[in-house]
C-alpha cells in the first residue's frame, strides 16, 4: 500500500451522501452522479429544501444514499408524484431520478406531459441502454443489434425499432426549456454533467419549465464490459446514437 | 358559493365541495362519465378557494400526482368511475403500503370493461378486498342521498388524515348525477400543514424523511406489514358505520348501500304501512363492513335480503357476517339496470310468509 500521509484529501464523501456502502455494480453510473448531486445539495445548502424522487429500477433505493427528504414512485410515474410535490410545496427544488426503462418505456406518458406542462421540476435520466435491476433486459435506448437478454439476437430493427432519443422527442415541447446529454466517462466529461445539473437546478429555481438532464451511463453487468471498456464504448458507439451536448436551451438565450 | 349554505347539487358536485369544506386544496382527476360534472366543478372551485386543480392525462397519472401531493402532506382528493378507479389500483396499493392519506371517490359505472355509463355497484369487491395487490384496505363509504355524499366526501377527507390511509367514497351513477338540496358544512382551515413524517425538505438538519413501501432488507417487510396490519384492525373496531331502519321486530332486513339503499327504503316503508315486518340495515362503511350489527340481528332468528347491482358482491359479507345462523337471500340485477322496488317489494314479501327454515 502507497504511503498516503503526504497526500491531502481535497475532497471527500459529500455531507449530503450517507456513510453507507451502496449495493451498485463496481463501475456503475450512479455512484458517480448520486455524488454530484449530493455535492450540489453540500455547495447550494439545499437540504433544507430539496425534495428527491427515487425511480423503480437499480437506483430504486437512492433514498439509503441521499440524505434529502425522498419518495419512492410506481414504475414510470416519477415525473407525475414530483409534480404533485411541487404543486404542494413550489417553493422546494423537486427533481426525479430515473433511468431509461422507468422514464422511456412505461414512464413516457408522465415525462411527455410533465415536460409538455412545463412543470418547474428536473429530471436526472441515467441511461445505460438495457434494465440493469432486472437482469440486463432490452430498454427502449438498446442500440439496434445490442444483445440483452431479451434480444438474444441483438435488438432488430423491424419488430423492436430504433432507440429513442429522449432529448430530442422532448425538444418539440415549447416548455421543455433545458434539454443536455451528458456522459461521466472522464473527469472533464463529469465535470460537464455537475453543471448540467446545476443548470438544470436554476432552471427550476428561476421558474422557467420543464429541466432534464440525460446521461449515458455505463453498466458493466449487462454490457460485459470492463469499466474501462465500458468508457470507450460509450464514447466510441453510445454518442454516435445519442449525441452529447446541449439539445435545447430556451430557458438562458444568453447564455451558452 | 351564494350567501345561503343550502344548495341543490348533483351527487359528484356534493362530494366535491364536501372536500373542499374539509380543506382539500389539492384536486387531480381525467374526464370520465358518470363522474364529468365533478371534475368540471373543480376546475372552476378551486381556483376560488386558492386551491390547485389540474386534469391529468390520466387516471394513471392522476393517482401519481395525489401520491406525490400526499407525500407533501397535502389533503388531496381524486375522481374517477369504475374502468378509471382500474387504473388507479397500482398507485393506490403504493400508497396504502407508503401510508399516504388521499380522498378517492368512485363514481360506479356498470362493466366489466367499457360496459355502459349506466348504474351499477359491481365495484364492492375492488374497494372493499384492497383492489390492486397486496395485503391492505381502503376505508370505504357508502353514501344514499346527495348531502350524505358531501357529507361523507368531509368525513373522509379527515379519516383520511387521521390514518395516514386512502379512503374511498363508492358513490353510483343515478347518486352522482341526481340532484338534491344539501346543507354544506362550514369551510374548515385549509392551511397546509407540515405533518411530522411529510416530505418538506430536511430543514433545521432534521433526519431525512423517506416515503416507501419497499423494503428490502431482512425481516423490515414484515415488521413494517405487523405495522399497517395493526392500523387496519383499528381502523376495523373504531370505524364502523351503519344505519338501522325498522329493524327491532323485522322478520326479513334488507341489506344494501348507495342507490339500491334508496329503493330499498322506500321497499321499507311500503311494507310497514301494510304491517309487514321489513326492515333495512344500511352499511355506511363497506370496508369495515358491519358485520357485528348483521350478526346481533341473525341471532335474533331474521332473514335477509341483500340488494345490489352486481352479480352478488356485497351479499357475501352478509353470509360471512351470519356464519350459517340465518337464510340470505339475494336480489340482483346488472348491466346497468336498476331493481324495481315492485320487485324488491314482492321477493321480500315471500320471504316473510316462507317457512323460515334457514338454507
Amino acid at each position: 500500500m502507497a504511503e498516503t500521509s503526504t497526500l491531502k484529501l481535497k475532497a471527500g464523501r459529500p455531507k449530503a451522501m450517507l456513510p453507507v456502502k451502496t449495493h451498485y455494480c463496481p463501475g456503475c453510473g450512479h455512484g458517480v452522479v448520486h455524488r454530484l448531486l449530493m455535492e450540489i445539495v453540500d455547495e447550494w445548502g439545499l437540504r433544507g429544501n430539496v425534495i428527491g424522487v427515487a425511480p423503480v429500477g437499480c437506483a430504486v433505493v437512492a433514498y439509503h444514499y441521499m440524505d434529502i427528504d425522498m419518495t419512492e414512485a410506481a414504475h414510470g410515474r416519477a415525473p407525475e408524484v414530483a409534480t404533485g410535490i411541487k404543486r404542494v410545496r413550489p417553493d422546494r427544488l423537486v427533481f426525479s431520478y430515473q433511468g431509461d426503462g422507468d422514464l422511456a418505456a412505461i414512464g413516457t406518458n408522465e415525462i411527455l406531459h410533465v415536460a409538455n406542462r412545463g412543470e418547474n421540476i428536473s429530471v436526472v435520466f441515467m441511461n445505460n441502454t438495457c434494465y440493469g435491476m432486472t437482469g440486463g433486459q432490452m430498454a427502449p435506448t438498446t442500440l439496434v443489434g445490442q444483445r440483452t437478454s431479451t434480444t438474444p439476437k441483438g435488438r432488430s430493427l423491424i419488430g423492436e425499432g430504433p432507440p429513442l432519443k429522449v432529448c430530442e422527442l422532448l425538444a418539440g415541447l415549447d416548455r421543455a426549456v433545458y434539454l443536455e446529454r451528458c456522459m461521466i466517462t472522464s473527469p472533464k466529461e463529469i465535470r460537464r454533467t455537475k453543471n448540467a445539473i446545476k443548470k438544470a437546478f436554476r432552471v427550476q429555481q428561476q421558474e422557467k419549465g420543464f429541466s432534464l438532464v440525460e446521461v449515458l451511463s455505463p453498466c458493466p453487468t449487462y454490457w460485459r464490459l470492463a469499466p474501462a471498456k465500458c468508457a470507450e464504448f460509450i464514447e466510441e458507439h453510445l454518442t454516435k446514437v445519442f449525441p452529447p451536448g446541449l439539445i435545447k436551451n430556451t430557458a438562458f438565450p444568453d447564455a451558452v | 358559493m351564494a350567501k345561503s349554505e343550502r344548495v341543490l347539487l348533483t351527487g359528484n358536485q356534493a362530494a366535491a365541495e364536501g372536500a373542499v369544506r374539509a380543506g382539500c386544496r389539492f384536486y387531480f382527476g381525467y374526464p370520465i362519465t358518470p363522474q364529468n360534472d365533478l371534475p368540471e366543478y373543480m376546475s372552476a372551485r378551486m381556483p376560488e378557494v386558492g386551491g390547485t386543480f389540474l386534469q391529468a392525462e390520466s387516471e394513471l397519472a392522476a393517482i401519481s400526482l395525489v401520491h406525490g401531493a400526499a407525500a407533501a402532506g397535502a389533503k388531496v382528493m381524486t375522481t374517477s368511475s369504475s374502468p378509471g378507479i382500474s387504473l388507479k389500483q397500482e398507485g393506490i396499493s403504493y400508497m396504502t403500503g407508503s401510508q399516504l392519506p388521499a380522498l378517492i371517490v368512485n363514481v360506479q359505472r356498470a362493466g366489466p370493461g367499457l360496459g355502459d355509463v349506466r348504474c351499477a355497484q359491481a365495484d364492492y369487491w375492488q374497494a372493499t378486498r384492497g383492489g390492486g395487490h397486496g395485503d391492505y384496505f381502503c376505508l370505504v363509504l357508502a353514501p344514499h342521498t346527495v348531502q350524505e355524499t358531501c357529507d361523507l366526501s368531509a368525513l373522509g377527507l379527515d379519516l383520511a388524515m387521521k390514518w395516514r390511509n386512502p379512503v374511498l367514497v363508492l358513490s353510483d351513477q343515478q347518486l352522482g348525477q341526481m340532484m338534491e338540496p344539501v346543507d354544506l358544512p362550514p369551510m374548515a382551515d385549509a392551511t397546509l400543514q407540515d405533518p411530522p413524517w411529510a416530505l418538506t425538505g430536511a430543514a433545521g438538519g432534521r433526519e431525512h424523511h423517506v416515503i416507501r413501501s419497499y423494503f428490502g432488507r431482512p425481516g423490515e417487510l414484515v415488521e413494517w406489514n405487523r405495522q399497517i396490519k395493526a392500523k387496519f384492525e383499528r381502523m376495523a373496531v373504531e370505524e364502523v358505520r351503519c344505519e338501522e331502519v325498522d329493524t327491532e321486530d323485522a322478520e326479513v332486513v334488507l341489506v344494501a348501500y348507495g342507490t339500491s339503499a334508496r329503493l330499498s327504503k322506500a321497499v321499507v316503508q311500503r311494507c310497514r304501512q301494510r304491517g309487514q315486518k321489513v326492515g333495512l340495515l344500511r352499511p355506511i362503511t363497506l370496508w369495515p363492513f358491519p358485520a357485528a350489527a348483521v350478526r346481533a340481528l341473525a341471532e335474533q332468528g331474521k332473514r335477509f335480503l341483500a340488494v345490489e347491482m352486481s352479480y352478488g358482491q356485497m351479499v357475501e359479507d352478509v353470509r360471512l357476517a351470519v356464519e350459517g345462523r340465518a337464510a340470505v337471500d339475494l336480489l340482483s340485477t346488472f348491466g346497468g339496470e336498476v331493481p324495481r322496488t315492485a320487485d324488491i317489494e314482492k321477493k321480500a314479501v315471500a320471504m316473510l310468509t316462507a317457512t323460515g327454515k334457514k338454507r
